[in-house]
């Protein structure tokens, strides 16, 4: 197949010269789209891209995707066994104590959800910018999003105490006639994360319909089947793709504000209540910044070793790494950014009660903790200045693991120095976790692998329809002079969108 | 009543051409050709087509001389929807179904509804752009005649195809493929409409596959 594919188009191979559609001037061959080096590697045909991504899920699995898929297994069925003996137990089992009531499952809720803002902005907001880097990997940072979303949820249903009523917390008509406060930012939260996850999902499905298509049209029998009832009976049709197009366009849209909508609620949580060190107006931005931070660490983890587990090293490029670890470099400066701000205005406010905790967060008794988040968050990171480092996949695989560490850490840090130091010094106390709280958090872990083994395994992994668009053979008309034949409205946000995938 | 019916079978029911003729198919090497042979078509008079690619062509659809979705108004709509079911869910729980006064702020204190409002917004936005698209394209459409042809099978791969359905006013077998062939395409076939299986004395010239 790919050998007539490169007899009939001479320009599949390496074309020699070609013009930018939208000045007409002509480029090298290099730098066909953007002026800059091919984001892809090699001499790709389309169908090389099919066969690279399509390959790994039709082989057998490999011995690796097993030992994964089997440990994180084992940890969800940690999270399972944890979840029953809390149910049956309480939250007694969890070492809460007066003071400090929110801790590992707060902290595990709002780690992972900050891990779950990190393939939204890949697919949205680096859509809107169109940076076509993101196209090698936004379908694994969506699925990734997707998960940690799920981790996240779980954290919030089963702190409460009296899991049943869980639903107390969503507007359901009931037989006491009560109705959710919706003047607190708890509330708002429910909103925000379940619509976040269902908007992820959304996303994350339509970007998969074409390339289920493709799965469908490579297979026989039950995956055929199962692949077809889910591609829908997409057939690429044009006019079908002017109607995908401006919808994506608008989920990118929609999805941004949403973004970075979510972690600023998250942020009020605590921004709202009156205790020293969770009582400041910073920490919206300060929020969204760590979830980027903190989402493009896991999603570098991931990729790492996604690229070497299934040769996907023409298509996630060093190229790819770099950009993220300046993402890094650059959330992770604004998070330290964050940091000595709380210290300057606790004590510009004046205000002995904040001055006292934000000391005590860096010299108390969690100053261990403090400075575990300083290091892999604000030092360890500005290694990423560094082009050696960052074209290092040993070293960008460490530092990503290290911020993961800190970011964790961060919230931590947050919720448990600020509550363990109450305003009666009588209701002081230390939080030590149980076996409990730390067999939940490895077994949220648990749930997050086994979801992306699953996802790895049956699911396309990089979007392929998208990839085509950035091979310099996509273009499809060289020849032709812009033209400013329509008018806005057929032009405008269209464009944006031909502009962002093409 | 019976116009609301209509647009609703409309969009439930695949729009296929009758008879035994769905149309004809045609592949083409490159996406270049393909969006030559799709200004050719459009100048040609043809409606009923459609070009099938792998990915979105850049400026195909201008090549087709498509029109702009209209799914902007849908989710415009939808998203209004949410907000406003959003507002006036917190507006009503607050003032009517279960009044509480909270820091002394008044019942209907909109300013702290703004955040459900936002979010309910999107969700309205997003479904709607969603199920608008899918609904636009008349999908689920799990069977299609075209999914009859093999070669058809590459337009999710690296196929760049054009179909002209028989019920085009300027659709007539030899001079539509003649025409499909002079514009460069590198194989055509005529497609049968899967109700009714092509007679074997049929003019159709079918490529077995």
């Amino acid at each position: 197949m790919s050998g007539t594919q490169s007899e009939s188009n001479p320009i599949a191979g390496r074309p020699s010269q070609t013009v930018e559609p939208s000045t007409g001037l002509a480029v090298s061959e290099s730098d066909p789209v953007d002026h800059r080096a091919p984001l892809i590697l090699g001499a790709q045909t389309f169908h090389a891209i099919t066969e690279a991504v399509a390959r790994p899920m039709e082989r057998p699995a490999p011995r690796g995707w097993w030992i994964c898929f089997l440990i994180s297994l084992s940890m969800l069925g940690l999270l399972g066994v944890s979840i029953a003996w809390l149910f049956w137990e309480g939250i007694g089992v969890w070492g809460l104590n007066n003071p400090v009531g929110w801790a590992f499952d707060i902290t595990n809720f709002v780690f992972w959800v900050g891990i779950g803002h990190a393939g939204t902005l890949i697919s949205a907001i680096l859509f809107l910018f169109r940076q076509k880097w993101r196209t090698s990997i936004n379908r694994s940072a969506e699925a990734m999003t997707l998960f940690a979303v799920a981790c996240a949820l779980i954290f919030p249903g089963i702190h409460i105490g009296r899991p049943w009523v869980a639903y107390w917390m969503f507007p359901i008509p009931n037989q006491m006639g009560m109705w959710p406060q919706f003047r607190s930012p708890l509330m708002w939260d429910v909103f925000a994360v379940s619509i976040y996850g269902t908007v992820s999902l959304l996303f994350w499905y339509v970007g998969l319909v074409p390339d289920l298509a493709t799965m469908r049209d490579r297979s026989t029998g039950l995956r055929q089947k199962s692949f077809a009832a889910l591609a829908l009976g997409w057939r690429g049709s044009m006019r079908h793709w002017k109607h995908y197009e401006t919808a994506y366009l608008i989920l990118a849209g929609l999805a941004t504000p949403l973004v970075l909508s979510v972690h600023s609620i998250v942020s009020m949580d605590f921004a709202t209540s009156q205790l020293p060190g969770w009582h400041t107006t910073i920490f919206p931005p300060y929020f969204v910044a760590g979830a980027i931070f903190s989402g493009f660490a896991m999603v570098l983890t991931l990729m790492v070793i996604m690229r070497k587990a299934f040769g996907l090293e023409q298509i996630i490029t060093m190229k790819h790494f770099d950009y993220m670890a300046k993402i890094m470099l650059l959330t992770g400066t604004m998070v330290g950014y964050a940091y000595s701000l709380e210290f300057f205005i606790a004590w510009f406010s004046g205000s002995a009660y904040e001055l006292f905790t934000f000391k005590n967060r860096a010299l108390g008794p969690y100053a261990w903790a403090y400075w575990t988040m300083v290091t892999c968050n604000v030092i360890l990171p500005q290694l990423f200045w560094f082009k050696k480092v960052r074209s290092s996949l040993v070293w960008l695989f460490a530092l990503s693991i290290f911020v993961n560490v800190g970011m964790w850490f961060e919230r931590f840090v947050i919720i448990v120095t600020s509550l363990h130091r109450d305003f009666l010094p009588s209701s002081w106390f230390y939080f030590t976790p149980t076996f409990f709280d730390i067999s939940t958090m490895i077994g949220s872990f648990g749930l997050f692998f086994t979801l992306f083994c699953l996802f790895v395994r049956f699911l396309p992994i990089v979007a392929t329809a998208e990839v085509k668009t950035v091979l310099p053979q996509a273009i499809a008309h060289p020849h032709e002079a812009p033209t400013i034949e329509h008018g806005p409205a057929a032009g405008g946000a269209l464009d944006l969108a031909r502009g962002g995938t093409a | 009543m019976a116009g609301l019916k209509g647009i609703l079978r409309g969009i439930l029911r695949p729009s296929l051409p009758p008879g035994e003729l769905f149309g004809a198919l045609a592949e083409f090497a490159t996406p270049a050709e393909l969006y030559h042979a799709c200004e050719g078509v459009r100048d040609a008079g043809y409606t009923r087509w459609d070009a099938h690619t792998p990915f979105p062509v850049h400026g195909l659809d201008r090549a087709m001389g498509l029109k702009a979705s209209r799914l902007p108004w849908v989710v415009l709509v939808m998203a209004l929807g949410g907000a406003a079911t959003g507002m006036g869910l917190q507006g009503w729980v607050s003032t009517i179904a279960y009044p509480l006064v909270i820091s002394g702020k008044p019942f209907f204190s909109w300013p702290a509804f703004i955040p459900v409002t936002f979010e309910l917004g999107v969700l309205g936005g997003a479904v709607g752009a969603v199920f608008g698209m899918f609904a636009f394209n008349q999908l689920p459409t799990l069977h299609h005649p075209l999914f009859a042809s093999t070669r058809f099978e590459r337009a999710s791969d690296d196929g760049f195809f054009i179909s002209i359905e028989s019920w085009d006013p300027r659709f007539d077998a030899d001079r539509t493929v003649d025409l499909l062939r002079r514009l460069g395409a590198k194989e055509v076939e005529l497609v049968p409409s899967f109700s009714e299986p092509a007679k074997p004395g049929d003019a159709t010239t079918r490529a077995t596959p």
